[in-house]
């Protein structure tokens, strides 16, 4: 559906995306995941041909966005961040004004509008000048514009982004509901929402993609090690080191405090089998005082974290 | 081409379901008013020469006023990134602002219709000055559209777009008047640069297409590099 390659944008000297490629499916869902500022919005940008890439080819369907940018925009809706919508204008005008746009016309438009006011919850509010709205209903709004051409492709350009947890929890619905039968990207940083919402997720950073993987694999890649936290008084950490590091599965061992009374250790395990029990036989055997102990799984935002680090 | 259109009446709407088109309408009809009729009685004379003469200043502020946010909003506040991401061009977004921008100008000065009308009461009015003044009017509003929408593409704030149409319009209209301080040889060039000096012969009711195809290329310049100025922004 959607191909990209070799996309790169320069901002003056600063490279905000560098040589990316990928390919989007028909029906996927699509999660682009970075820290700010990784060029998430940039590729997003130049998906839906707002700006220009400085090298590189995006192909949709047919189309590439240097000779057919308008057939392009005609596939796509776009939300871009924090929905900047015309704030003098009622919401129904503004729809109304969309619909003419995406070239919808009498019944048809009418329809158009009523389905998208059902949808996205904006009954109560089509009468109000859309800078009177609150943030949740403007973000709405902008789902509406987004989808007036009932496109193919949906772009969503941190859709959550400032909404309070009800509202994303709407937002998130609604895309559930649409993503059924479109193609959606969506951009976030928001790690819980592209585990929630999204078939698979692309990892940038600093303008690279440095993961693109199935929601699924991702999280299994990272579920094949865990981490086991402990805090002991009444020892030292080459005592425990010597007796914990003997046990099979223990892959290493690091001081993670040891501050006051107290010693942290963090123990990461490669085995696929609990070494929970082990462990704690090798501590009863000690004098040591066990305060803390209790297993961490590498989740996303493990995977997330290393990928992304700065260095 | 339809989109245009669609863009014009959405730009026209939004001038009037905001306070901008009263005020700048009141501000543009109390001046006018007030100078064109403090005067009229002593001059004791059925025309509207000097009401006319008073447009070219008058649009140098009020033009620039009207089409400093067609850009500079929608880039501050972002939906100009909605805008384009929708199946527009470049082109049809400089048009159906510049078109709302001349329409608006035309409607401003429909209420000035009532005083051609009350000064034929009073005496012997020559119409064809006074149409002559209009179709003026209306091309000068034009070609100052296109200057501070140009400007208004050029930053993202409203206050900078106003002032730097404002200079480019006030420097068109004043051109004229600052002749004697130039050396002969150029006094033709610069006097045909002034947009005051042509909008007095169409205002005196003689429609040159040399006075014409100047406002038309003013309009031209500004619009084409209001389209310059978005297209290679990106």
């Amino acid at each position: 559906m959607i191909n990209v390659e070799m996309l790169t944008k320069y901002y003056g000297n600063l490279c905000a995306v560098d040589q990316i490629n990928f390919d989007v499916r028909k029906g996927e869902i699509l999660g682009l995941l970075g820290p700010n500022g990784a060029g998430k919005t940039t590729t997003l940008r130049m998906l839906t041909g707002y700006i220009r890439p400085t090298s590189g080819t995006i192909h949709v369907k047919d189309y590439t966005i240097d000779e057919h940018p308008l057939e392009i925009k005609k596939l796509l809706g776009y939300l871009p961040e924090s929905a900047p919508l015309y704030h003098d204008l009622l919401a129904y005008d503004y729809l109304d004004f969309v619909a003419n746009v995406r070239e919808l016309r009498g019944e048809s438009k009418l329809k158009r509008i009523r389905k998208l006011t059902e949808l996205c919850g904006l009954n109560e509010v089509m009468h109000k000048p859309i800078g009177e709205l609150s943030k949740g209903y403007k973000q709405r709004v902008g789902l509406a514009h987004a989808m007036m051409n009932d496109p193919e492709i949906l772009i969503l350009d941190e859709p959550t982004s400032g909404l309070d947890p009800n509202q994303i929890a709407e937002i998130r619905d609604i895309i559930k509901q649409i993503g059924k039968e479109k193609t959606i990207i969506i951009s976030t940083h928001i790690l819980s929402e592209a585990e929630a919402t999204c078939d698979r997720i692309i990892i940038i950073n600093r303008g690279r993609i440095v993961a693109d993987d199935s929601t699924g694999t991702l999280k299994q890649s990272a579920g094949g090690e865990s981490l086991i936290n402990m805090t002991f008084r009444n020892t030292d950490f080459p005592a425990v080191e010597k007796t914990l590091g003997s046990i099979s599965g223990v892959s290493g061992i690091i001081l993670v405090d040891d501050q006051g009374e107290s010693l942290s250790v963090s123990i990461s395990s490669q085995s696929s089998s609990d070494i929970r029990a082990d462990i704690y036989r090798a501590v009863k055997e000690t004098d040591w005082i066990l305060l803390d102990f209790h297993q961490e799984s590498r989740t996303l935002e493990n995977i997330f974290r290393e990928l992304t680090k700065e260095n | 081409m339809v989109q245009i259109a669609h863009i014009f009446k959405k730009e026209f709407k939004v001038y009037f379901v905001s306070p901008i088109a009263y005020f700048v309408i009141s501000i543009f009809l109390l001046v006018t008013g007030w100078f064109f009729f403090t005067p009229f009685f002593l001059f004791n004379q059925a025309s509207l020469r000097s009401f006319f003469a008073l447009f070219p200043i008058i649009f140098s502020f009020i033009v620039p006023a009207m089409t400093m946010r067609l850009f500079s909003e929608e880039m501050n506040v972002g939906s100009y990134e909605i805008l384009l991401t929708m199946p527009v061009t470049y082109l049809d977004v400089v048009l159906g602002k510049f078109l709302a921008s001349v329409v608006f100008i035309a409607v401003m000065m429909v209420p000035t219709i009532s005083y051609p009308i009350t000064v034929s009461l009073l005496g012997q009015l020559d119409w064809g000055p006074v149409a002559g003044g209009y179709m003026g009017a209306v091309l000068l509003g034009a070609a100052f559209s296109g200057i501070g929408l140009f400007a208004s593409s050029m930053t993202r704030n409203q206050i900078v777009a106003f002032i730097t149409g404002m200079a480019i319009c006030f420097s068109l209209t004043l051109i004229d008047k600052m002749l004697f301080f130039l050396p002969p040889a150029m006094l033709g060039f610069m006097q045909y640069l002034g947009a005051g000096f042509h909008f007095q012969n169409i205002s005196k009711g003689i429609i040159d297409s040399r006075d014409i195809l100047y406002f038309l290329s003013v309009t031209f310049v500004g619009l084409y590099a209001t389209y310059l100025a978005i297209s290679e922004k990106n």
